[in-house]
């Protein structure tokens, strides 16, 4: 019973959080750069390790994958790969819990930030679902791509860049270089 | 101290769960906080118009790195139990190239697109949909470019090593860059504004 009272005043902040306050402005781009940094040290001090989150995906997947067809993903080298946990289950994974927290921390910040809203950001050249469709589509090639180079962002660029990775920076330089070629193609998406 | 703690055997897999989901809420946090959970801000990078994920980026791999290298240097760190990721040039090249035309499309990355999807940005849940898309297709396509995928393999290959540079030397020389392309964004940033 306290729990569940606990529960509901939690619930109650953040509803009072969400409805009361206007957007903040974002923080320092520095600043957010030194957290974001401090919480990839800490990983590397605690667990000897970093961050990611196309992995966890990965593994969400898979045991998607492996609830439907089971001999199918035991079969594919790929899945397998996910599917070799302690327990066999693929979500019994550290960057499946570590997705989990960056869900809340996303929450949190955005609930006393007054940024939680029902919204599609795009310009107001485009219609939602032109923006849909290139969400979509982009997603596509992010999940494909990220798989092909190990890793994403957070993994790779993040992570790698700061061990001195040679593929993490390749890959980094690779994201910038052809996002900065074919963004002509989809300015009006954008501004 | 002896780091990485969990290397070292301190505390066993279920705490290292419950670090995973501690570390993840800060990630989860700094990213929102950044303004990152919004595609029209991230992709505005792209079109030199704010130079915000450039910033937050070098910034937190600068911090990270520094903090590993004077860890390192006083003892208090066991680089060589913090493994460094392989290299698979070609294809992290490759998939660099598609990840980035996917980056501009989509407008998040996997990261950023979570917290967006649970700050209420419906392109974040679509954007993820596709993700997992692109992660099926790829696993189903596995058997037939799983090969190429582990082909140019250099091992866990370092700047350091491939510049013939020290350990410091390298870290000095990415701060130096990381500063001067801080300093060159800001620069930019100014004379957009004042356009």
């Amino acid at each position: 019973m306290r729990y569940y009272s606990l529960v509901r005043s939690v619930t109650q902040l953040l509803t009072y959080l969400y409805t009361m306050s206007a957007p903040k402005p974002y923080m320092n781009p520095y600043l957010a750069g030194i957290g974001i940094g401090l919480v990839l040290l800490a990983a590397f001090v605690i667990m000897g390790r970093g961050l990611g989150a196309s992995g966890a995906l990965s593994s969400f997947l898979t045991f998607g994958v492996n609830s439907v067809a089971p001999s199918h993903a035991q079969s594919n080298t790929f899945y397998k790969e996910y599917l070799s946990t302690p327990s066999g289950n693929p979500l019994n994974d550290w960057l499946v819990f570590e997705i989990l927290g960056v869900l809340i921390g996303g929450l949190i910040s955005g609930l006393i930030s007054g940024r939680v809203r029902r919204t599609v950001d795009k310009s107001a050249r485009v219609t939602i679902t032109t923006r849909m469709v290139y969400a979509f589509s982009g997603g596509i090639l992010m999940g494909f791509g990220s798989k092909i180079a190990r890793g994403c962002t957070s993994g790779q660029a993040l992570t790698g860049g700061a061990l001195l990775s040679v593929g993490s920076w390749v890959f980094m330089i690779a994201v910038f270089a052809s996002a900065y070629c074919v963004a002509y193609f989809f300015k009006k998406q954008w501004t | 101290m002896n780091a990485p703690f969990y290397q070292f055997g301190l505390f066993g897999n279920e705490t290292a769960l419950l670090f995973a989901v501690v570390i993840g809420i800060g990630f989860g946090f700094f990213l929102e906080q950044a303004g990152f959970g919004s595609s029209v801000k991230l992709a505005q990078q792209f079109y030199f118009r704010d130079l915000t994920v450039f910033k937050v980026m070098f910034t937190a791999i600068i911090t990270a790195m520094l903090g590993l290298f004077w860890f390192s240097w006083f003892g208090l760190i066991d680089l060589s139990l913090v493994g460094v990721l392989p290299t698979f040039l070609i294809p992290q090249l490759v998939g660099g190239l598609v990840f980035g035309v996917g980056f501009v499309m989509g407008g998040y990355c996997p990261g950023t697109c979570c917290v967006a999807s649970v700050t209420g940005k419906m392109d974040g849940w679509i954007h993820l949909l596709g993700m997992f898309a692109g992660i099926l297709l790829f696993g189903e396509l596995f058997p037939l470019i799983g090969d190429w995928c582990s082909s140019t393999s250099m091992g866990e290959i370092t700047l350091s090593q491939v510049l013939h540079l020290s350990h410091g030397t390298t870290v000095l020389l990415i701060v130096l860059v990381a500063l001067a392309g801080f300093w060159g964004a800001e620069n930019l940033e100014k004379r957009l504004r004042t356009e």
